[in-house]
Formats: C-alpha cells, structure tokens, sequence
C-alpha cells in the first residue's frame, strides 16, 4: 500500500517541479508578438505559394501588419476578397485590383508546329532550353516538357497530350505565378480575368519575320498589323514583327480575331463564331 | 611495365576508345560551294563583320574584327563572294549571326605563304609575336575556344615556369589530334617553341595519354632536336585532357577552386592550338582550317579532313561515305563531351574537332530510375564533387547552396551521367544549376 503511496506522491512532486520550471522560462523567454498578425494569417489562403512576393503566408501577414498602406500587397490567391478582410481587420484600405489569369501563348501544337527532330534527353524545358532550340524549329515556343505543370501548387495547369501544349484551368488558377517563372522561354503571361473567363490574346511570341516563322508554325503571328489597324480601342501594339493585346484596354469585340490569317489570336471560351476560330478553340482547350 | 604512368589521382573513367581513324592520313577536303561563317566561333564577345554584302574575299581576309579584349577575329576561309550577313541557326539550333560566302576559285592573300617548308628560325619578338596570334584569330583548338592571346598575356605579378601542351585526346572516337602529332610534328615543335618564348618560360611539357604509342615515339624523336620540350606518356583516362586533371598529372599540382592554372605557375595549350601558332607566326595564315575526325561505326569511310572554317557538315559526312540510314544522331565534338546537332547544314567551327555518327540503337537514353545512393557519381567526379547532390539542388532551385557546394568547379565532362547504373541525367541538370548560379553572381 505505502510503495503505491510512494510512487504517485513522487510521481506528482516532480511533475510539479517540472511545471514550475517550464513556466519560468516560458515566462523569460517569452516573445511578445502582435496577436493581430495571427489573426491576418488566419484570413489568407494558407497556400504558402509565393505569388504575393513573399516566403510564405505568414511572412505576407507580417508585412500587411508592419507596411502603413496596402497599396503595394496583394494575395493574388486569395484574391480581392481575402484583401479586404485583411484590410478590414487592419482597418487600412485595400487597393482594387483585377484578378488575373495564367494564359499559355503558343499554340504550336503537333498538328501546327511539326517536330523535325527528336530530344530525349532530361525531361525538363530549362535543361532542353538551354541545350538547344527544341524539338522544332521554333526558338521561342512552348517545348512541352512539364516545368509548368510541375511547378503550379494549384493543379491548375495539366499537359494536353493530343497537342503537346499545356492548359490552364481557369476556376483553379490562382495568378500566383509561379508557372511564368518557371517557364523558360516566357510564353506563360497574366492577363486580366474578364466575365465567364472569356479571354483574347495573340498567342505566339515569336518576333522572327513572318515568311521564315511560317515555315515552322502554321500559326503563327507573322506581323502583319490586320489585327492593329482593326483594333478602334488601341489595345493592340506592334513590335518586332508581333503583335500584343493589353488585356486592360481590350473590349472582347474580337474583331481582331477573325482579321487574323494565320488563326494566331486566340478567344477562349466564346460562343462560336465561325468556323476556323471553332477549330482552334478546341484543339488548344480539349 | 616497370614505371608506373602518369595520371590524376581523383575519379576518372574508362570508356571504350573506338579510334577508328588512327591510322587513316589527313585528307584534304575539296572546297564546299558555300561557307557560312559563324561570328561567335570563340568565347567572348562575338566579332564584328568589316566586309558588306556583295564585297570579294580571298582566303585569309579579315572578314570579322574582334571586339574588345576577350573576343577574335574572324577570317574568310574561301575566296569568292559575300552573299549573305544574316542570323543563321548555329549548332544550338538558335540563330546567331553569321557571314555566307559563295565560293569562287582559291585566291589567297599575298602574304600568306602557302609552301608546306619547316620554317624552324623564330625571328620575331614577343610583341610582335602576340599581335600576330591575336590578328589571326587563334583560340584554344581543343573544344572551349577560348582566344589564345588571352592567355599568352599573363595577368600582373604571375609568372608561368612551364607549358603545358595537350596532346592527350581522352575522348573516344576522335584522333584528329592524333594525327596532328604525327604528321604534322615539327611544325607543332615550332609552335611549342613560339609560345615559350612568348611566355618566356624554358619548360615545355606535352602530355600524350599511352593509347597514342606511335605519336609519344614519334615526337620524343622529334623532340630531341628541340632545347626544353619533353614528352610524357600517360596512362589512359577520361577526362585527363581535362586543364585541371592534366595539370594535376603532369606536376602534381592542383589548381585551387576558381582560380587559373597560371596560379600554380603553368600555362596549357592543346597540340592543334600550338600548330595553328606556328602557321600564324611563320607562315601568316590565319585560322581558316583545322583538322576534323569524322568517325562512327556505321559509316563507311571514317576519316580524318583538313577543313575549311565553315564548311557544312553534311559535306563533310557526305565525304565520309554518306549518312546511313540507321543513324541516331550526329554529334558534334566528342562522345562524352560533345553536342547532338538537330540539323546537318550547320557549319564547321573553330572549336570542333570532331563529328560523330551514331547508330540509333547506341543513341537511345535508358529510363530514368531512382537514385539509389551508390555514390559511383561521387567516386567518378574528377573534381571531387558530388553530382547526385548538385542534380537535386538544382532540381529544388536551391541556388545558395549549389553554389557552397562548388558546382562552378563543375568541368561537365560527363563521367557522373556516363557510370550512373540508375541513367539519371546528372550532368543535364548540374548544367542548369552552373547557369543559374552564374546568372546569380553576375547580378550579386
């Protein structure tokens, strides 16, 4: 009886002490934080991504709480949604920002861009990109290789394999960013998300002149300025035999799609038109 | 044997030789109809082309001026005229700048002496020396194309004691050196005996890996009649030709991370370069040509050709029996170190020394399998790095601490994906990795 006594008395004592002196140096190396960066932290996505610029979640939550104005942070995961509940809490002012949306601009698929030699080497677009020019002769187009895929936390991105061309999912793409990073030839670029997630974008990046680009892409933009002499908006720029759609001054009228000849403006996800943009719409969505 | 041969200590592999054309003579090889002379043959900036569409060249013109310090110059290789200046794919597949000459006839410069006589007496000074290998365009003929005179102009304080000349051709398949050494021996000797006096050092050693038996008696013969050159013969092992590994073989000395072999008091030139100064200093021709193996086991007549800067390769193929059919790829350069080319019209270079066709089923890549921690790779690397390591730095884009592991020390000769028993593409990714590291540097 005595030794059960025993036991639990000195079992308890030293728990007792052991108490006593985690509490002591809980309370000497006590860290005082704003409780208020918790709380921010809380409101964000969790998804650690990067997009915003920093390491991870907290580390944007911090910044939100030390900076005097929003201007300058933005979750783009979280969207203008999760800013305003920051700012709420802050009480400082978020500014509007638009959501954006991955867009991929190549469009070289097999059926466009036939491959004229064949790599197997590391199954990577920055190890291919850096060796050589690709598997066809395009020098800037999408190689096809995964890196983006790889790379995007959001599963938002998944390789066609119909057409060797990534695709971007638009109700899971967050605009975090990291694909246009990891994109070794710069095609991936965020664009402006508009109603239904329609987009129009010249989906090509290749400046060579239009006679020797068309020898390698049927699709091409060969520079022809139809489409930046159709534009009333002035949302189309020409440079380096290419031509550029500012996604915040298009209108979506796509009159500039149907000028194009070589089917190198894309429209995604409009009723139809006619016929070829039909054709190119599936191929690059399916 | 009773001596032990010389080599480096650390890694090293043994492929297969395959020197099918060690014993086939230097061919000349007719003139082509058309060159297209790349502007960036070297490492540095890329030349400035002095000539203008519709102009006439003869062989040995300056076509090109080579801009700043670490640049070279660039001469026509045919005469006949300038047809084209234009970016053309260069053996990346990306398009570089470049100069076409339709070829017309053989005129060369008047100054050029064409005569194949030794011309053994060096007559020139130092200076006078320097300036003609820098306005004849030389860079290193052993594959980096690093301009020559760069190297011959020691940086303050450092003093060289020795050369070293490269003979050692590790890779498989080629022999071009080879065959340099042995035809064109005396003439190299001159060469050797030029870049002495002009780094005023009293030691030259060359270093020719035991494989070449017939050029190390060859050139001990030769070497002889030449105050200050011997002649070393050392074991066979990839990649001995390698700066760093030679070094270490030779004196026993290695050279520290970063930094240049003139720190530990040498410099090295490879065989070909030392002909090439020869031509320049004795004979005034700039480099127009070089030596090329062009070997495989499908083709039907592997051999070795003089040939002009810019020739196509498919002319040189063509001269070698034809393309089989069973071709895989068509590398550029060594086996181990050397590039597949994705088309056949790109043109010769300074820095190639060889072209080789492979049969399709020696081309194919294995599956990639997990690494398995064998450390072959570890045991393997000459720079005593570890390559399974750096591959998964890069892959995780931990660039900080690829850069702690010296991946700069990285010679990218390949030995780590060539023995790894799990095919994992070592050497692809630690590419990568050099790249970015150095891009972080630069910006740093």
């Amino acid at each position: 009886m005595s030794s059960i006594l025993i036991a639990i008395l000195s079992l308890s004592s030293l728990g007792i002490v052991a108490a006593i002196i985690l509490y002591l140096v809980a309370q000497k190396f006590k860290v005082l934080e704003n409780p208020i960066i918790h709380d921010v932290e809380d409101a964000l996505p969790a998804a650690n991504c990067g997009g915003c610029g920093y390491p991870g979640c907290r580390n944007f939550a911090e910044a939100c709480v030390n900076s005097d104005s929003l201007d300058d942070l933005y979750c783009p995961v979280g969207g203008q949604e999760t800013m305003d509940i920051v700012a709420n809490l802050l009480g400082k002012k978020a500014k509007q920002t638009d959501p954006r949306v991955a867009v991929i601009r190549c469009s070289g698929s097999f059926e466009n861009r036939p491959r004229t030699n064949h790599y197997d080497g590391a199954s990577s677009c920055a190890v291919a990109s850096a060796l050589y020019v690709g598997d066809t002769d395009c020098p800037v187009g999408c190689l096809g290789m995964d890196d983006c895929v790889e790379v995007c936390e959001f599963e938002a991105i998944y390789m066609n394999d119909k057409t060797g061309l990534p695709v971007v999912i638009d109700e899971k793409c967050t605009a975090c960013g990291a694909c246009v990073e990891a994109c070794p030839r710069d095609i991936i670029e965020l664009r402006k998300q508009n109603k239904k997630d329609r987009q129009i974008f010249v989906s090509c990046i290749n400046t060579e002149k239009g006679g020797i680009a068309k020898k390698y892409c049927s699709v091409t933009c060969i520079g022809c300025t139809k489409c930046f002499r159709v534009c009333e908006f002035e949302a189309i720029t020409m440079g380096n035999n290419l031509a550029f759609i500012d996604s915040d001054m298009c209108t979506l009228c796509r009159r500039c799609v149907t000028e194009c000849p070589t089917n190198a403006i894309l429209e995604i996800n409009f009723p139809l038109l006619n016929k070829t943009s039909e054709k190119v719409n599936t191929d690059i969505k399916k | 044997m009773s001596k032990m041969l010389k080599t480096f200590r650390k890694g090293g592999i043994h492929p297969a030789e395959y020197k099918l054309t060690d014993k086939s003579p230097v061919e000349i090889l007719p003139l082509p109809e058309k060159v297209t002379i790349l502007l960036s043959q070297h490492m540095g900036v890329p030349a400035i082309p002095v000539v203008s569409k519709g102009d006439t060249v003869k062989v040995g013109q300056l076509i090109a001026q080579g801009r700043g310090f670490v640049s070279a110059s660039i001469h026509s290789s045919v005469s006949g005229k300038v047809v084209k200046i234009d970016s053309i794919p260069d053996l990346t597949g990306y398009k570089k700048p470049a100069i076409v000459i339709e070829v017309e006839g053989d005129e060369w410069e008047e100054n050029i002496i064409q005569s194949t006589d030794l011309r053994k007496d060096i007559t020139f000074s130092k200076d006078e020396i320097l300036e003609k290998i820098r306005e004849s365009g030389i860079v290193g003929l052993g594959g980096a194309a690093f301009p020559s005179h760069v190297k011959l102009i020691l940086p303050q304080g450092k003093k060289a004691k020795a050369l070293i000349i490269n003979g050692v051709e590790c890779e498989p398949y080629l022999t071009s050196d080879h065959r340099l050494m042995l035809e064109y021996g005396e003439e190299m000797m001159v060469g050797i005996r030029i870049l002495m006096r002009v780094l005023n050092v009293r030691k030259a050693m060359i270093g020719i890996e035991n494989n070449k038996a017939d050029a190390v008696c060859h050139l001990k013969d030769i070497a002889s009649k030449f105050h200050g050159i011997e002649v070393y013969p050392l074991e066979v092992k990839y990649p001995q030709g390698g700066e760093k590994q030679l070094i270490k073989a030779l004196t026993g000395r290695e050279v520290p991370s970063r930094k240049l072999p003139v720190d530990v008091g040498v410099i090295v030139h490879n065989v070909s370069t030392a002909y090439a100064v020869y031509e320049a200093v004795q004979k005034n021709k700039p480099l127009i040509n070089r030596i090329i193996t062009v070997s495989g086991k499908s083709l039907k007549k592997p051999s070795n050709f003089v040939v002009r800067i810019g020739t196509p390769i498919r002319f040189l193929i063509e001269a070698a029996g034809g393309l089989p059919e069973n071709t895989g790829k068509v590398i550029s350069g060594g086996l181990m170190m050397g590039k597949a080319l994705n088309s056949l019209d790109v043109p010769v270079i300074k820095g190639m020394s060889g072209i080789l066709v492979l049969p399709e089923d020696e081309t194919k890549r294995k599956s990639i399998e997990p690494c398995i921690r064998c450390s072959k790779c570890v045991t393997v690397c000459p720079m005593g790095l570890e390559p399974y390591l750096l591959m998964l730095l890069t892959q995780n884009w931990d660039f900080y601490r690829l850069e702690k592991e010296m991946v700069l020390d990285c010679i990218e000769c390949g030995s780590c994906s060539y023995i790894c028993p799990a095919n994992r593409p070592l050497l692809d990714f630690i590419r990568l990795g050099k790249t970015d590291v150095k891009k972080i540097i630069r910006e740093r």
